[in-house]
């Protein structure tokens, strides 16, 4: 969709999201505002709403539409192997060195609806890794995890996650993974048997645990440059020595202040943290 | 006409053509910016900064996010996000849901530019098979900007052009052999 002329103005987007800060404990203060704006306009425009005070009212006094805000701003678009040669990586390189361990955890931060979890699965799966890891996939949207969680994604997009999976250097029938009802594609219980999703804000949440691979991947594009460093920071707390850190296609370690202790992957984005 | 502080160029099919006439006509000492939105298949590693900077002294480069606009140089959107301008004159990158089937979407950079920039931003859209850009252009004239077009007779597909002209209050029309003229005279 498409808006011509905002009827929301930069203060009023302020405001809500100081309410959000005040009422329910969300800070989405430090996200860049050109998205966040287009993202509460689409929302007020596909809801119909008559004003502002309306729109604030509802926000504050109805739980359900206060999670229904955080899920429609936040953005949620996301693939199975999206960006085929980073996943031919992880396989060819990232993983088969972390199967050198006798345990693998992996945090997928940001993981929205758990295409990259579900793919990181895959790799793992077939790499005979899987039994030896653990994947924590975490979202601050409870919603999209529940998503997540039924394993389920739609059948049309089977036909680019294939290709895509291919691309990455998959071999195996890729209608394998998954049973197909109707509309929906149910993926394979064991993907989802070593993956926990969880709610987790990168903005609030501390680190809970201590990972040898961590993916963010086009979500720091979302932060202002000091959240960015807040989070990047977060991530380094949260890595072992010789762990990697897997960004977006245009996200990059290289103005922070933990870059000095990362070695990027040639030709990736993604970099080892050195001991 | 007000001075320009932004120039933003989108366009789809039969617009890198254009591009590759224009470009080497502007004059180097540029004193704003160039941001180029145009649509392409999907691939990381982009051939057009490349293709274009054997162009034109200009500096061409493909936006880094949170990149600060600077004048005298030409931004190439990257494939695969939106690419949006905010108040501060920095880019940011959003990959959030395609628009009118494009991602990069000429909507989403003409309509946030045109917020920051209001009347000192000028945006031109170029031939292409689909009505993006025509919304863009809308909030472009709301806020105060001016909207440019190819001539719909000199585009290699007109649709798109032809789709503002169609829609919009547009300012200027113009044939491939006068944008030149009419950029280097913006500043």
């Amino acid at each position: 969709m498409s808006i011509e002329l905002p009827v929301i103005t930069d203060e009023q987007v302020e405001v809500l999201l100081s309410d959000l800060l005040e009422y329910y404990g969300y800070d989405f203060t430090g996200y860049s505002r050109a998205s966040l704006k287009r993202r509460i306009l689409r929302l007020y425009s596909l809801d119909k709403i008559p004003g502002f005070a309306e729109f604030r009212y509802k926000i504050k006094s109805e739980h359900g539409y206060f999670k229904r805000f955080v899920e429609q701003i936040t953005v949620n678009v996301t693939e199975m192997f999206r960006d085929p040669l980073f996943f031919k990586t992880l396989r060819n390189e990232v993983l088969p060195k972390l199967g050198t361990y006798p345990f693998i955890r992996i945090w997928v931060a940001g993981c929205s609806t758990g295409e990259e979890a579900y793919s990181i699965s895959i790799l793992l799966k077939e790499l005979n890794l899987l039994h030896k890891s653990l994947i924590y996939a975490t979202d601050l949207n409870p919603v999209v995890l529940e998503k997540a969680a039924q394993s389920m994604f739609a059948m049309s997009q089977m036909k680019q996650y294939s290709e895509n999976y291919i691309s990455s250097g998959g071999t195996n029938d890729f209608s394998s993974y998954y049973t197909a009802n109707y509309s929906l594609a149910k993926f394979n219980e064991e993907l989802k048997s070593k993956i926990i999703f969880s709610t987790h804000n990168l903005v609030s949440d501390h680190s809970f645990n201590e990972f040898q691979l961590i993916l963010c991947r086009n979500v720091l594009i979302y932060f202002d440059r000091d959240l960015q460093h807040k989070v990047l920071a977060l991530f380094d707390d949260s890595l072992e020595g010789l762990g990697y850190l897997a960004l977006g296609t245009k996200e990059t370690l290289d103005f922070s202040q933990i870059s000095k202790s990362y070695k990027r992957l040639p030709g990736e984005k993604i970099w080892r943290k050195t001991n | 006409m007000n001075k320009c502080d932004a120039l933003i160029i989108g366009g789809s099919a039969g617009s890198l053509d254009v591009l590759l006439k224009v470009l080497p006509l502007i004059k180097p000492d540029l004193n704003f910016p160039i941001t180029i939105v145009i649509h392409r298949k999907n691939g990381a590693d982009s051939l057009l900064p490349e293709l274009l900077s054997g162009r034109t002294k200009l500096l061409v480069k493909e936006i880094d996010e949170k990149e600060v606009l600077r004048p005298g140089t030409v931004y190439i959107a990257p494939s695969d996000y939106h690419t949006l301008i905010e108040q501060d004159h920095t880019f940011s990158l959003d990959y959030s849901e395609k628009i009118n089937y494009s991602r990069p979407a000429i909507d989403a950079t003409f309509q946030t530019a045109a917020e920051v920039y209001k009347e000192k931003l000028v945006c031109l859209l170029l031939s292409g098979s689909n009505s993006d850009g025509v919304n863009g252009l809308k909030s472009v004239k709301a806020w105060g900007g001016t909207a440019v077009i190819q001539d719909p007779q000199s585009a290699q597909v007109s649709y798109m052009p032809a789709q503002a002209a169609a829609q919009v209050k547009i300012d200027y029309i113009l044939p491939i052999e006068d944008m030149a003229d009419f950029i280097n005279l913006l500043s």
